[in-house]
């Protein structure tokens, strides 16, 4: 009956509160709420310390981060394989027209959309997963954070860069999809 | 034993991010078009939890599991650097659906090609590393 109730999509008011608490664990932890940290630190750990003194830190110092997204992709996999009903996220009927009349889906189904994410081997998919790639690296370390770092962690704390940083995100996300998707997808 | 303790603290926040349908590139999508409350409800609601707990925190003064105080920095100020580097950001995060979050959860649930957006994130990050000085924050 529960299991039932789990693998039906959560809810907003779930699912929002309960992000906060990932948040507070790890202020309890002593650490910090902030997933993009792990690119830095990637990079790092691949010897990009040799191209630029912003990766020059000891990384072990941010291994407890690395094993968060560890966990977060351990986590992707027992809510798909274990706790689903495998149903498309329910989105506004006239989004997903858009989408038709932009060629991106036939219908909904799953979490992504096949025709960009399941590989067919064409440069056109690699390019966008790639150029997608780059933007959110680059600007996710350029703003210094990302939706987990800026929207939750430094807006809690009232921080007024935080802000300015989301309303970048939200300039650079209607300008892909209401401009840049007819044009990527004509 | 500190390691489990991250690892479940992701699988936690993997599941979440799964569950509400946050990691699913068609939300944000409808996000960005204003046309659902999903992602505003679920961002509001975890900002307003969180404002909460954070000033629980301070005025408690709330120690970390190792009895030192929880300390919150201030970000550096500008505006430059938080908008243009917010802007590319988003432009990213519009294309592939998927933040630094996300993209780990979607890896695990199967999506292979998110490991594709992940080393170009990884070298978009290095990108920023090589440039930093000349660019404007």
């Amino acid at each position: 009956m529960l299991l039932e109730y789990i693998k039906q999509p959560w809810p907003w008011y779930i699912s929002g509160p309960l992000i906060a608490l990932v948040m507070y664990l790890l202020l309890k932890q002593g650490k910090d709420f902030g997933m993009s940290n792990n690119l830095r630190t990637m990079c790092t750990v691949l010897g990009a310390g040799k191209s630029s003194s912003f990766f020059r830190f000891d990384w072990k110092t941010q291994s407890w981060n690395l094993l968060v997204v560890l966990g977060t992709a351990i986590g992707g996999f027992i809510a798909h394989y274990f706790l689903s009903d495998g149903a498309a996220a329910q989105i506004n009927a006239k989004s997903v027209a858009d989408l038709k009349e932009l060629g991106i889906i036939d219908q909904l189904q799953g979490y992504l959309p096949k025709s960009i994410f399941i590989f067919n081997g064409s440069w056109f998919q690699f390019l966008i997963l790639s150029i997608g790639g780059l933007l959110i690296g680059f600007g996710t370390r350029y703003a210094g954070g990302c939706s987990s770092g800026h929207a939750i962690s430094g807006l809690s704390n009232f921080q007024l860069p935080s802000l300015i940083a989301v309303i970048g995100f939200f300039i650079g996300g209607i300008i892909m999809v209401h401009f840049l998707f007819p044009l990527i997808f004509a | 034993m500190k390691a489990v303790k991250f690892i479940l603290i992701g699988i936690l926040f993997g599941i979440i991010l799964y569950k509400s349908e946050a990691a699913s590139w068609y939300r944000i999508y409808e996000m960005f078009q204003f046309r659902s409350f999903h992602m505003y409800g679920m961002i509001g609601t975890a900002l307003a939890t969180a404002i909460i707990l954070v000033q629980i925190i301070k005025r408690k003064q709330v120690k970390d599991s190792n009895g030192m105080p929880i300390v919150f920095l201030d970000k550096d100020k500008s505006i430059t650097r938080y908008l243009a580097g917010g802007t590319i950001f988003g432009l990213g995060w519009a294309l592939t659906g998927a933040c630094p979050g996300p993209m780990f959860a979607l890896i695990g649930s199967g999506y292979w090609t998110l490991g594709i957006v992940l080393l170009f994130a990884i070298l978009g990050t290095w990108i920023y590393g090589v440039l930093r000085n000349k660019l404007p924050h």
